[in-house]
């Protein structure tokens, strides 16, 4: 470690543009471990516990990357990083994915030279008011003060909506989260919006949350997921098809309880097969080994199973699948086949 | 004369003050009460002060220790002081206290920083305070080294052979004033430093740990083999041991709740509110338990991983060295891409080449990554090396802005100017965000170290300032006085200039020391994870969403005791050092 400080402050003009283009997964493997950023905290989809590990939505698909990659769920260093460093983060190198509630947008994809991985959660902006504010609709919200974090995709879609439906809104400018719940709690805003998975992680926080009211209009298309830079195509593939790995995995029916037993060989569905590697050669394609989808979906389970595990209805944060449901259930989670 | 009629031969004894002057009414007559308008005032001050009071002390006193949520905090509290109460969550800190210091530092390892800060502090002693024996600043030049490798980790030689870097450099100038001016001496002897640095401690260091790590392969392969045989069994017991208390757990909490939701359908009966507080006590033997279980079985399987990498590697590192060899002399044929794309395989097997021999080589501390600092630590961190280097730079910043020598002039001015007139928060996210453009991908420039130049040079900026102060308020005699003794200019400012100038200037010194530590907290815009990044951060967790005021005031409090003792340092020094007449 003090090596690479001392060399890495001093050698900085003599190392210039030297390893520019070394494949990702190449890095990976040497390093032994994935750089993976994080978000520095949000509740459900990454956060500390008490010994320091991080868990999460967005942490456990870290896990099944580095467990697919390297066979091994622990083997990742994690980068916290706020929505300010993210983008440099990873355009520097300093990180080899990206998996921090990001938005997937066309500059983001285009401008800035990111590769999205797919979507992981579909989110979207929401409302939340007190219930003894009479209201039950967006639409009445006429003339409202509205408690809003700055400098977020949420501002411009605040104000597109309520230009929209000509109405007119005081915002209530604040920094974080935490301090957007004290705000609403002491009633200097009548109404809180942000994402709605964080609208009902915060009203669950609330002494009494039957008191609150989480308006049915959502505003806003916020189609989170992990992402890489461009230029790697075989890494983004292999951060692509984890992904969709786990997708398929609820599927199919695959899930960390019962992987071991139709890991072990082939069974009657040959999609199965193919994903767990029991048929084919899917993981020598990706450059992996043939185990990959079994170590990615052994890390943490299938995609529902995080789900319900972080997030889901029996967590605090309460959310249900609605549009994250298996496309099968009526959602929008549909992976292209493993063939 | 006889005539007088009485002379008084005694006199009179003392009568005592009158009761209104005295005792306890004579205080608060003269104190607070010495005119109307006072009066009014400390009846208005009363009045405030049990407002304020009697809004803070119940929800001080009516808190929550025990709890492992902030629902449970709630119910607790409900279950001890009334449905109505409101308290504190101060469980929160008890969980959590251990992280807000030392951040995500191994656990194990914690010794390392607190014996790292406790070499500072020996080799600050001598220093901050003269009464102490002098021998002991024989220590304080080897802090420097002792405190990053304590921190940091990494080979036992590696301090020493910064060391001899200085060393070497003191000899090359002890050998060549003698042939040439010394002028020339020093920039020669400085270069024969920065070359042993980034020449000779790099191979030596790989050397020495290739040489090391071919002694000890065999053996560690067997350790790790045994380990690797082994943790997978103990971790499976662990793990079912960690179920079944899981389980138990959590039957408890359900019984806990359904005992509170009874207490909230009949509005907090005696007998209802013991059952629950009851309960709650009961969660906590099994939960620390359970959390103990839990840490060990973290801990075993990073054992686990780590045995298995290691072992991987060491399997594999015949084959790679061989791999090696092989592209090196195909190296040599190759022109153009071709070289390029060799180099970069050679990049890669090279990293992870060393990382097997530097696991295998390794005689020293385990190296922690700077990404796991936090916390107080980290705080710390950059706050003691930004308060204990900007202060030399500050004075030969300052010295710089007075000297007569145009160009240093000119270079003082702009680079005191130039950082004065940026925020810090701008230098951060240059030393985050910016630099990591400028350098090539894959340099490990550490970004702890990046953000403590950064806050140094900030720091060293304002202290320029403060000292230049204290220059200026020196009477223009001094200085004459000075060069009347025939001092030449160093021994001056040594002597008679800096030694007053500083002590005019400790008030202004320790006001930017100590708002140098608190700017450290600005690198949580930065994403590093010092103690409000991480009040963030373990809001984050869904059993503590919604804490505010216990965590802000936890933090507060300890910054508050660092910077109050710096205040109460220096006012003891002022005094100390007071030899003015007024």
């Amino acid at each position: 470690m003090k090596k690479s400080v001392i060399l890495g402050a001093l050698t900085v003009a003599g190392l210039a543009a030297g390893a520019a283009s070394a494949a990702t997964l190449d890095d990976v493997k040497a390093r032994g471990q994935l750089n993976c950023g994080i978000n520095t905290g949000l509740v459900g989809f990454a956060a500390p516990d008490a010994n320091g590990e991080w868990s999460g939505f967005d942490v456990a698909y870290c896990r099944a990357l580095a467990a697919a990659v390297l066979g091994d769920p622990s083997a990742i260093e994690f980068v916290s990083l706020t929505g300010k460093t993210r983008f440099t983060a990873l355009a520097s190198g300093e990180i080899d994915v990206l998996s921090r509630n990001t938005t997937w947008t066309l500059t983001r994809d285009v401008d800035l030279k990111f590769t999205f991985l797919g979507v992981n959660y579909y989110d979207g902006q929401g409302f939340m008011v007190p219930k003894d504010l009479g209201v039950t609709s967006a639409k009445e919200l006429d003339g409202a003060t509205v408690c809003i974090q700055t400098g977020t995709t949420t501002e411009l879609n605040l104000a597109d909506f309520f230009r929209v439906n000509n109405m007119s809104y005081e915002p209530v400018p604040i920094e974080t989260n935490a301090e957007a719940q004290q705000q609403f709690l002491a009633g200097a805003c009548d109404v809180y919006t942000t994402d709605a998975s964080g609208l009902a992680a915060t009203r669950a926080t609330f002494e009494t949350p039957g008191d609150y009211a989480i308006l049915p209009e959502i505003i806003s298309k916020e189609p989170l997921g992990p992402l890489a830079r461009h230029g790697d195509d075989e890494w983004a593939d292999i951060g692509r098809w984890v992904l969709n790995a786990l997708i398929a995995a609820e599927e199919y029916g695959v899930t960390s309880a019962n992987i071991d037993e139709m890991a072990a060989e082939p069974t009657d569905n040959p999609e199965i097969n193919r994903l767990l590697g029991t048929e084919g050669n899917m993981g020598e394609m990706l450059g992996l080994s043939a185990d990959w989808a079994v170590n990615a979906i052994k890390a943490g389970g299938n995609y529902g199973e995080l789900f319900e595990k972080y997030i889901g209805e029996n967590t605090p944060v309460g959310l249900a699948r609605g549009l994250n449901a298996q496309y099968t259930d009526g959602g929008l989670m549909y992976s292209p086949p493993v063939r | 004369m006889s005539d007088l009629s009485y002379v008084r031969k005694e006199m009179l004894a003392e009568q005592s003050p009158p009761a209104t002057e005295i005792g306890i009414i004579g205080w608060l007559r003269e104190n607070l009460f010495s005119n109307w308008f006072n009066g009014i005032l400390t009846v208005l001050s009363l009045v405030f002060i049990y407002a304020v009071f009697s809004a803070i002390l119940p929800w001080l006193l009516h808190s929550s220790w025990t709890a492992n949520s902030l629902n449970e905090c709630r119910q607790q509290v409900d279950a001890a002081y009334g449905l109505a109460a409101e308290g504190g969550c101060w469980a929160v800190i008890r969980e959590r206290y251990l992280q807000l210091i030392f951040g995500f530092y191994p656990s194990d390892l914690y010794w390392r920083p607190l014996l790292a800060f406790g070499v500072a502090l020996v080799a600050l002693a001598p220093v901050l305070f003269t009464g102490l024996p002098r021998q002991m600043l024989w220590f304080s030049p080897f802090a420097p080294f002792l405190v990053p490798w304590l921190l940091w980790g990494g080979a036992v030689w590696l301090p020493l052979m910064v060391i001899v870097g200085f060393v070497l450099a003191y000899v090359v100038t002890r050998v060549l004033s003698a042939v040439m001016p010394g002028l020339l001496a020093v920039p020669v002897a400085a270069l024969a430093a920065v070359l042993w640095w980034l020449y000779a401690v790099a191979p030596i260091n790989d050397g020495l740990t290739v040489l090391i790590a071919n002694q000890r392969i065999d053996a560690v392969a067997t350790d790790m083999r045994e380990q690797a045989d082994r943790l997978p069994g103990e971790i499976a017991a662990l793990d079912s041991r960690i179920a079944d208390l899981r389980d138990q757990v959590a039957t408890s909490e359900a019984e806990k709740d359904a005992l509170f939701a009874e207490l909230e359908e009949d509005h907090g009966s005696e007998a209802a509110r013991q059952a629950v507080l009851q309960a709650i006590a009961d969660l906590r033997g099994p939960r620390d338990a359970l959390a103990a279980l839990e840490k060990e079985r973290l801990g075993l399987n990073e054992d686990l991983s780590h045995a298995r990498s290691l072992l991987a590697g060491i399997e594999e590192l015949p084959a790679l060295r061989e791999r090696r060899d092989a592209l090196l002399a195909e190296q040599r044929m190759a022109r153009g891409e071709e070289a390029e794309e060799i180099a970069n395989q050679l990049a890669t097997l090279d990293t992870q080449i060393a990382g097997v021999v530097d696991e295998l080589g390794r005689v020293g501390l385990v190296p922690v990554e700077s990404r796991k600092f936090g916390g107080f630590m980290l705080s710390i961190t950059i706050g003691l090396v930004a308060i204990t280097v900007s202060l030399p730079i500050g004075v030969m910043l300052a010295l710089g802005r007075q000297s007569n020598l145009f160009i240093l002039r000119a270079i003082c001015v702009g680079f005191i100017e130039f950082i004065r007139g940026v925020p810090l928060i701008t230098l951060l996210f240059v030393a985050s965000v910016l630099l990591n453009y400028f350098l090539p991908p894959g340099t490990s420039f550490d970004i702890i170290l990046r953000v403590i130049i950064m806050v140094t040079l900030f720091a060293s900026a304002y202290m320029a300032e403060v000292v230049r102060g204290g220059l200026a308020a020196l009477p223009k005699g001094q200085y004459e006085a000075a060069d009347a003794l025939g001092l030449d200019y160093w021994k001056a400012q040594r002597l008679i200039i800096m030694p007053q100038a500083l002590k005019i200037s400790i008030p202004g010194i320790v006001s930017t020391f100590i708002g140098i530590f608190k700017d450290t907290t600005l690198v949580s815009i930065i994403g590093l994870l010092d103690p409000l990044g991480l009040s963030n951060a373990i809001r984050a967790n869904t059993a503590w969403n919604g804490i505010v005021w216990e965590l802000y005031g936890f933090i507060a409090l300890m910054f508050f005791v660092f910077c109050f003792s710096m205040s109460r340092y220096s006012m003891w020094l002022e005094r100390k050092l007071q030899t003015g007449h007024r």
